[in-house]
């Protein structure tokens, strides 16, 4: 059984990084031909940086674009992010190259902040979720993908929050890091017992095939739009991809231009 | 005549309930094979004979060359290719749009609007949807796929309000684009946009107004500006070895309000003493490749310009008022007809009208007697595409400050309208983006909806006389529809001929009134 688990874990995180990196690959070799920013737009490099760090950090358009589905959302993903930075124990040996970082992911408040996170998370996708039923429009444009991919997470932080909470879902969380740190180390341990903890991995799999063939490339698409992540320069600076280049070649010998070059005729 | 309701004004913008399809019947007529052909696309009739309504037709394959091109454009456009994949369905676009506002149809829900190529992109595309396509919302490309995208994706004015709003900054007027050129790939191109690119080939603008014609149109602006205020202002075309070639919409050239702007714009060259000229053969400054998402058209379109200023020898190119050919000329001028090593490199290039006149004006070279204006109180209509598609002046957001600077320098009554619909969350005006035609009359009365109720009330609370606008689409569209909504034509006007007004000429001597 552990090697079953730990099989599936290896598989669906090398599924993960190598779908997500050939995503990346794609988004990086597409070329952009235009600049299109929404303006205004920043005209440095730095006021992108700011510009995008606004839209990852604070979610910042869509607090414009709508207070509800704002507050749900970006409670979700801080309350993700706070869960994530807990759960990097599991797989930091400390005596390893990133074991500098046990010191800070070690100190009881992030671990309790990442034990509590679970109540972030399920009440952000809750209200999304509701949202999803309740809102007409949303409901409209919804698949039933949609209302999977919440439920699958909000099944992730239910068995999440039982280990942590509830003691007779409580499974041995020492066990567990020596169990991650074998898989890490090709020296296979025994995962503890706890069903909670099995469906909690065996989710966490599921997720990491599913994100790169879903709409949860919106982690690198959101790095990759041009009307965010270019300066607004089009005045200052040329700007041309290369399958435009035979487009120049020719363009001074479009028909009508070659016509209007001819000696006018007196009427 | 009208087969719809024109929609009801409340006090507040009103959020409607989705509809599915109220929308569907409506679509802009097709191009006929000839224009296509003419642009690079295909057509096919299914009959020849002249008494009988022509009927055009997919061509023959189209299903295989409709997914051929999206593939091609997947592989050339980054932006399409993210937007495919980045959307998650949040929902914060969907009471964004103005034409989802003013029809209620489900499918004008920008989100929705995505989805009826992203549903397509997704099935022979994506992993997901190959296998699974019942659960992630994919569908096959069938013939009423089809008729849902040339109807809906001509029911988007590409005016990147979404895009706003977006975590993602997903740009639905990439999205329609790409729609749009795959469209015209298998034998639906639209009329309106073609032809008029057609007419930009052979005759040299959008209205097909000829160079002798035009020769006449500006005499007989000189004449007419003479006799009303006894100086003569030139409005010069095809000199060679001037300062300045203006571009400006052929739309300036006759209809009302537009001609009063290219009035405003020939006094401001007039008093500052600066040599300027328009050009045959970039007798438009509009650029409807954009509308299209034709690359090629619109690199072509361009060219006209750089051709221009070179046989005339002029050192500065400066844009009259266009809100889409604004964004073609600051955003991809450059890029599709530069560098411009041969012009004078102390200005911008191109440079925006607005710019040119706010400059003279606060070095004082401009005589402006603002009671002039005092009949009226104005507020300003931030287009589209110079909003959110470009800029002005040295600043982010300088495409809100420098044309209310122009405004305010000439009138002393302005008033902004809401804020939710002002600057880079301005409303379109309803007919851009290649819509402005009488076959979509009906979306273009619906569409206008936010934007009148904007104007309602800043009539209602600050007696708002007139707005002015930046765009040739705008002014077109405001003058033929918000008479639904109750106002005269010629409360729409220019931003220069409110410059036109206030400015003193030397030697002016005013009509009697």
């Amino acid at each position: 059984m552990s090697t079953l688990i730990a099989m599936l874990l290896v598989l669906a995180t090398l599924f993960m990084l190598g779908g997500i990196a050939r995503k990346v690959r794609q988004y990086h070799a597409t070329p952009a031909p235009l600049k299109i920013p929404v303006t205004p737009a920043p005209k440095s490099t730095g006021g992108v940086v700011l510009r995008l760090a606004k839209e990852v950090v604070l979610f910042a358009a869509l607090f414009r674009a709508s207070k509800w589905t704002w507050l749900f959302g970006w409670l979700f993903h801080v309350s993700l992010a706070v869960a994530f930075i807990r759960h990097l124990r599991y797989i930091i040996d400390p005596d390893g190259p990133f074991g500098f970082m046990m010191p800070v992911i070690g100190l009881w408040i992030v671990q309790l902040a990442g034990q509590y996170a679970a109540f972030g998370m399920l009440i952000g996708l809750g209200g999304l979720l509701a949202r999803r039923f309740l809102v007409a429009r949303v409901r409209y444009i919804s698949a039933p993908s949609d209302y999977l991919m919440l439920l699958l997470i909000m099944a992730i932080a239910f068995s999440g929050f039982l280990m942590s909470f509830v003691p007779g879902f409580s499974v041995d969380i020492v066990a567990v890091k020596v169990f991650m740190l074998g898989i890490l180390t090709f020296n296979l341990q025994e995962l503890p017992e706890g069903t909670a903890l099995l469906a909690h991995l065996l989710l966490v799999a599921l997720l990491g095939f599913i994100l790169p063939i879903s709409k949860l490339l919106h982690i690198p698409g959101v790095f990759y739009a041009p009307t965010r992540n270019q300066v607004d320069n089009p005045r200052e600076k040329r700007h041309i991809v290369d399958w435009a280049k035979p487009l120049d070649e020719i363009r001074e010998d479009y028909p009508e231009l070659v016509a209007s070059r001819e000696p006018k005729k007196e009427a | 005549m009208a087969d719809y309701d024109v929609p009801e004004v409340k006090e507040y913008a009103v959020v409607p309930l989705p509809k599915d399809g109220v929308m569907n019947h409506l679509s802009p007529f097709v191009a006929k094979p000839e224009f296509q052909e003419a642009m690079g696309y295909v057509g096919k009739k299914v009959h020849d004979d002249p008494k009988k309504m022509p009927e055009y037709v997919l061509i023959d394959g189209w299903k295989e060359k409709a997914l051929d091109k999206m593939g091609d454009l997947l592989g050339r456009y980054r932006s399409l290719q993210v937007f495919m994949d980045s959307c998650v369905k949040c929902g914060a676009c969907t009471d964004k749009c103005h034409y989802f506002l003013g029809t209620q149809d489900a499918k004008n829900m920008p989100v929705a609007r995505q989805d009826l190529l992203r549903s397509v992109y997704r099935r022979y595309f994506t992993f997901a949807g190959k296998y699974f396509p019942k659960l992630v919302g994919a569908k096959d490309l069938t013939e009423d796929v089809v008729q849902d995208w040339y109807s809906y994706f001509h029911q988007c004015s590409e005016c990147r309000r979404c895009a706003v709003f977006c975590p993602y900054g997903i740009d639905t007027a990439e999205v329609t684009m790409a729609a749009r050129e795959i469209l015209a790939h298998i034998g639906r191109g639209q009329k309106y946009a073609n032809e008029i690119i057609g007419k930009v080939f052979t005759i040299g603008n959008n209205l097909g107004l000829p160079e002798k014609a035009l020769a006449n149109v500006l005499e007989g602006l000189e004449e007419d500006v003479e006799y009303d205020i006894e100086v003569e202002v030139k409005f010069p075309l095809d000199e060679k070895g001037k300062d300045i070639l203006l571009v400006t919409p052929s739309a300036d050239f006759f209809a009302e309000p537009h001609i009063d702007g290219l009035i405003g714009y020939a006094k401001v060259f007039h008093q500052t003493n600066t040599s300027w000229t328009l050009s045959s053969i970039a007798s438009e400054a509009g650029n409807f490749g954009l509308f299209i998402g034709s690359y090629e058209n619109m690199q072509r379109i361009s060219m006209r310009i750089r051709e221009a200023a070179l046989q005339l020898g002029v050192k500065r190119i400066v844009y009259g008022e266009c809100g889409h050919a604004w964004r073609v000329g600051y955003s991809f001028l450059n890029t599709l007809a530069g560098p411009f090593d041969f012009l004078d490199q102390n200005y911008p290039i191109p440079q925006h009208i607005c710019e040119f006149t706010l400059d003279k004006l606060e070095k004082g070279e401009l005589t402006i007697d603002k009671s002039r204006n005092d009949d009226k109180t104005v507020t300003f209509h931030d287009s589209c595409n110079v909003a959110r598609g470009s800029g002005m002046g040295t600043e982010p957001g300088g495409q809100f400050t420098i044309p209310r600077a122009v405004i305010k320098a000439v009138c002393n009554n302005y008033v902004d309208m809401e804020k939710d619909t002002i600057h880079d969350v301005t409303f379109c005006c309803g007919g851009g983006g290649g819509l402005l035609t009488d076959d979509l009359m009906e979306l273009r009365v619906k569409g206008i909806l936010p934007r009148a109720t904007a104007l309602i009330n800043a009539k209602e609370e600050h007696g708002v006389t007139h707005m002015a606008a930046i765009c040739a689409i705008c002014k077109s569209q405001f003058t033929k529809v918000l008479p639904y909504y109750g106002f005269a034509m010629d409360q729409i006007v220019s931003v220069h001929q409110l410059v036109s007004d206030a400015i003193v000429l030397e030697g002016q001597v005013d009509p009697e009134d």
